[in-house]
């Protein structure tokens, strides 16, 4: 400490404050430590990266809505969408939402069984839905849409493979946490992992939503 | 003494205390990397500081290896019909030195600074996610390797940096070049994307305690508002990377004319990612000069509030601009105008930060340390950059500039005489902090000298052949077309080279420079009289950055703790009350007594390298691709499975338990 | 003329710290499970009357695509409201995630735009 014959006067003492984003012991409601804004770390950041994908998808959009009147002789929308069958499979995919969110309810009420299961529903409904992309494809190829076929086909398939492989590593996010949650090897809060991974789930179902309107439903 | 924990699996040894180590282990199988010193302790370091200094070497590399490239361009322009490049090789060149010195130069650089210095000026001991950092810097730097191993396979990519379509597709440039800038910059971009999220979420969240967003140091702030311009811009460039990769090797015809492509789908994505682009080159090199210049002038920043607005400006009306860049593509007249006066109307936020630091400037008792020379050095090159910038802003007068040398001029304006003054500025100011020494002013100020009068004699004449009509990306002139007199392009071009000798000289003398520091006896903690929290830490920064995180009471709060007002009447006077030194033992003598600090990891590199195998698999063959994805599930796994005690220190604290001596210099 | 603009407080008290009253208020919106069913009925029967609208034939172009819009929009908003929980949640969560919606809409409209999409 200071000798106060020939140091300057010492320091008048901050009010000890907790540093931010630092474990202090303390229980921070909802946190597991304590950080400037009182909001999550990991929520921030899924938020963050959500915003950005909102432009990941809408510059794959718009090179869609640009192209899709752009076959040429080649087959085009109007012959080969299957609006029954794709609203089966956009019902679907809405529907694993709900049973994302009632996982995450289950979370939130340390239901452990009620949170595996729910997200073990959603993880089918997400298989279950690309299925029905792969056998929805798999018609329109056998009806002439190729990769290659046209602007429009490169677009659709660029569009709807970008979000198909968004599912589907959702699926495989959604099963590794039920593994992990089984084995115990969640780090930090369990509830608040499971809401990160259902943000991210309901944003591919998001984007699903404006590609069913936009895609789909509005006429070429 | 501050005392840093060191966990236990066992609970029957958590009361030992220090003296155990027990590190956990990965997969059950590999124990975690726990080495504090040795190349084991920079490959899986999180530390913030390790993974900044590492930024920084790679990106100075580069900036050799992309100055390089501009040396040879500049010599086959020397004379007419020059032959020391073919057309296809000036073509792979121009592209790469472009490509190299934005991606691969100044973003990595910025990020050293944004990485190193984010987290001492708020106040903190990391980021708010030390191993996606780690993860960004290594994505990083194996995609700089990998865009530049283009040249042992077959050439690099030849399309000029912003890589127009469909030119760049197979048919005009059949080799793989093009394919490695693309997933290059795929990689790249997702080490921006990531560190974007990074350094926004320990911004908001990791501040210390009293630092409101308005007690904020500049150059986080600067720093902040970059990492918005990426998380927005990137995806786009994203998307259209990606359009490109199909389109070379799926045979999708996005940028097929014959099937009714639209060539112009490729400029607008590009050019939405590429204007915000460049206030990512810019801004951080803004925040740089803005806390250089108070401290060099005695005084703090004038008008702080005005500075931070508008460098959001900046980046929220840079986004609107983008086709700025098209005004010769056919657009038609009133998107053509609507951008025009877009253009004219980003001026004004940059106007008002040239004021500022004018303003910061006049009255101050002004030391012109070398960084302080590069931070003028920026205000008055900057300027010139951007005069010649409104002149581009009125669209009929930019299709007479547009792709000629005049262009060429303005953005080698902004950016090396913005950009690369400012990230030296930073260089030499921080220097000191990072490294523990000084930089040898002499050699300092023959550095800055030699590269301001090399820089001019460059790209000043560039205006003038650039009026000329000398047009861009052409790998030779000719004597018949040359044109006579005061604006012969043959002699401004010789003086051009000629200038660029002299610049490349000055950037040696950087290294030199270096060199010759590295003997110096060790710096003070705080040789500049600095104003800010990443100077209450010793010089380099203990591994837990603070014995105490410091509570803020003011706008730099390190200049408050040392000097006092003692002003009458409303007037302030300010008078020294304690040094620097004596703020830090301060801190010191209160340290906090647990510190918790995140440990090593071995996946974020080995997620990169997965990455990279999967690039070159796409490039050569699927078995690869499949073998990279692999090593890439496997390294996420691992990842997302790391111990519980992951936020723990498992290491020894420097110069302990025997072993290598540290490598850390005395502490003052 | 002084020129000096620290803001120099004592005030330690980061403002933005979340207060007690504001954690409670977080989980006084908790949605019970029944009502995130409703809302899944509810935006089953948007999907339901998007595909029904497309049928009709005799609606023109002009109405059918601003309701097409329209309903999408809803269900996208319901979704990222209540599902995602935006709407309860903190200010800085939305400003994060809209401001990318924003931008993507508007720069991308723009975009459309100038490729004279939205006039035929």
């Amino acid at each position: 400490m200071s000798d106060t014959t020939t140091e300057p006067p010492v320091m008048p003492e901050p009010e000890t404050e907790i540093p931010a984003g630092y474990d202090d012991g303390q229980d921070h409601i909802g946190l597991a430590h304590h950080t400037t804004t009182g909001l999550s770390n990991t929520k921030l950041a899924m938020w963050l990266f959500l915003g950005s994908e909102c432009l990941l998808f809408g510059g794959l959009i718009s090179t869609y809505m640009l192209y899709r009147n752009r076959q040429g002789d080649a087959i085009g929308p109007d012959q080969l969408w299957d609006i029954p069958f794709t609203s089966a499979t956009s019902f679907i995919l809405l529907m694993s939402s709900l049973t994302m969110v009632l996982a995450v309810s289950a979370a939130k009420r340390k239901d452990e069984r009620g949170t595996r299961l729910w997200l073990t529903v959603t993880a089918l409904l997400g298989g279950l839905f690309l299925a029905g992309q792969v056998y929805e494809f798999t018609v329109f190829y056998r009806e002439g849409l190729g990769y290659t076929t046209s602007l429009f086909s490169s677009s659709f398939y660029t569009l709807t493979g970008f979000h198909g492989v968004h599912v589907a590593v959702g699926i495989i996010m959604l099963l590794s946490l039920v593994g992990m949650l089984a084995k115990g090897r969640i780090v930090g809060d369990k509830a608040e992992t499971v809401e990160m991974v259902g943000l991210y789930w309901h944003f591919v179902d998001v984007v699903w939503i404006v590609i069913f309107t936009l895609v789909y439903l509005i006429p070429a | 003494m501050a005392i840093i924990e060191r966990p236990t699996d066992s609970p029957a040894l958590a009361g030992a205390g220090a003296g155990v180590v027990t590190p956990s282990s990965s997969y059950g199988y590999f124990r975690r990397p726990v080495q504090s010193t040795g190349w084991k302790s920079w490959a899986f370091t999180v530390d913030h500081k390790k993974i900044g200094i590492m930024y920084g070497v790679v990106a100075m590399l580069f900036f050799f290896v992309g100055g390089f490239e501009a040396l040879l361009i500049r010599a086959q322009l020397a004379q007419p019909d020059g032959t020391i490049l073919s057309a296809d090789k000036y073509n792979q060149m121009f592209t790469m030195h472009a490509t190299t010195m934005v991606f691969l130069f100044v973003m990595p650089m910025a990020s050293a600074f944004a990485n190193y210095m984010m987290p001492l000026q708020i106040g903190a001991r990391d980021v708010a996610f030390p191993r996606l950092n780690a993860l960004s810097l290594w994505t990083f730097v194996f995609g700089g390797i990998f865009i530049n191993s283009s040249w042992f396979l077959g050439g690099a990519a030849d399309g000029g940096w912003f890589m127009y379509a469909p030119n760049s597709s197979v048919p005009f440039s059949p080799t793989n070049g093009v394919d490695f800038w693309t997933l290059g910059l795929l990689m790249t971009g997702v080490a921006s994307q990531v560190g974007a999220i990074n350094l926004i979420v320990t911004a908001l969240n990791m501040r210390a305690p009293g630092m409101t967003l308005m007690r904020m140091p500049i150059f986080t702030w600067m720093a902040l508002v970059v990492q918005f311009l990426l998380l927005f811009a990137i995806p786009i460039i994203t998307v259209a990377l990606f359009l490109l990769l199909f389109q070379r090797n799926f045979d999708a015809t996005f940028f097929s004319v014959a099937d009714g492509a639209d060539p112009l789908l490729w400029q607008h994505l590009f050019w939405l990612f590429g204007h915000p682009e460049v206030y990512i080159i810019v801004l951080p090199a803004f925040g740089i000069i803005s806390e250089v210049l108070p401290t060099f002038a005695r005084k703090p920043l004038f008008g702080y509030p005005f500075v931070v607005f508008s460098g959001a400006a900046i980046g929220l009306v840079g986004f609107g601009v983008w086709a700025h860049h098209m005004f010769a593509a056919g657009l038609g007249p009133i998107s053509v105008a609507v951008f025009s006066v877009a253009t004219m109307a980003i001026a004004v936020p940059t106007g008002v930060k040239i004021i500022n630091w004018t303003l910061t400037l006049w009255g101050g008792k002004l030391w012109f340390s070398t960084a302080m020379l590069f931070a003028i050095g920026l205000i008055v090159q900057f300027t010139i950059g951007g005069l010649s910038g409104v002149t581009h802003a009125v669209a009929p007068s930019d299709t007479q500039q547009t792709d000629t040398y005049y262009i060429v001029a303005h953005f080698h304006y902004v950016i090396f005489g913005g950009a690369v003054l400012g990230l030296f500025a930073g260089i030499y100011y921080w220097w000191p902090k990072v490294f523990g020494k000084m930089l040898n002013e002499t050699w300092g100020r023959w550095n800055f000298w030699l590269m301001i009068i090399g820089m001019n004699l460059t790209f000043g004449p560039m205006h003038i052949i650039g009026l000329q009509g000398q047009p861009r990306r052409m790998y030779v002139w000719t004597e018949s077309r040359a044109g006579e007199g005061f604006f012969n392009l043959g002699m401004w071009n010789l003086v051009s080279t000629i200038g660029s000798l002299i610049l490349g000289i000055g950037a040696v003398l950087f290294l030199v420079n270096v060199w010759v520091s590295r003997k110096n006896p060790p710096a003070p903690a705080d040789p500049w009289d600095a104003r800010s929290l990443e100077w209450i830490t010793t010089s380099p920064p203990k591994e837990h950055n603070f014995d105490r995180i410091p509570t803020v009471h003011a706008l730099d709060e390190f200049f408050h703790r040392k000097y006092e007002d003692v002003g009458e009447d409303g007037r302030h006077d300010y008078k020294q009350v304690r040094t620097g030194e004596q703020v830090i033992e301060n801190e010191e003598a209160n340290a906090e007594a647990h510190i918790h600090l995140p440990s090593p990891s071995y996946w974020p590199i080995i997620l990169a390298f997965g990455v990279l195998v999967i690039s070159y698999g796409v490039i050569y063959s699927t078995l690869l691709l499949a073998a990279g994805a692999a090593i890439a599930v496997l390294a996420l796994f691992g990842w997302a499975l790391e111990p519980p005690t992951a936020d723990d220190s498992e290491f020894e604290p420097p110069s302990s338990d025997g072993g290598q001596p540290s490598k850390e210099l005395a502490h003052v | 003329m002084s020129i000096d603009n620290d803001t120099h407080t004592t005030d330690t008290n980061s403002s933005e710290v979340v207060s007690q009253l504001e954690h409670d208020d977080l989980h006084a919106h908790e949605i019970s499970d029944k009502n995130y069913v409703l809302i899944a009925l509810l935006l089953a029967v948007l999907t339901a009357m998007e595909v029904a609208v497309t049928e009709i034939s005799s609606v023109p172009e002009s109405l059918l695509i601003p309701a097409l819009l329209l309903m999408m929009a809803v269900k996208f908003f319901v979704v990222v409201s209540y599902f995602m929980h935006l709407k309860h949640d903190a200010a800085l969560f939305k400003f994060g995630f809209y401001i990318g919606l924003a931008g993507a809409v508007v720069l991308y409209s723009v975009m459309l735009t100038t490729f004279h999409f939205f006039i035929n």
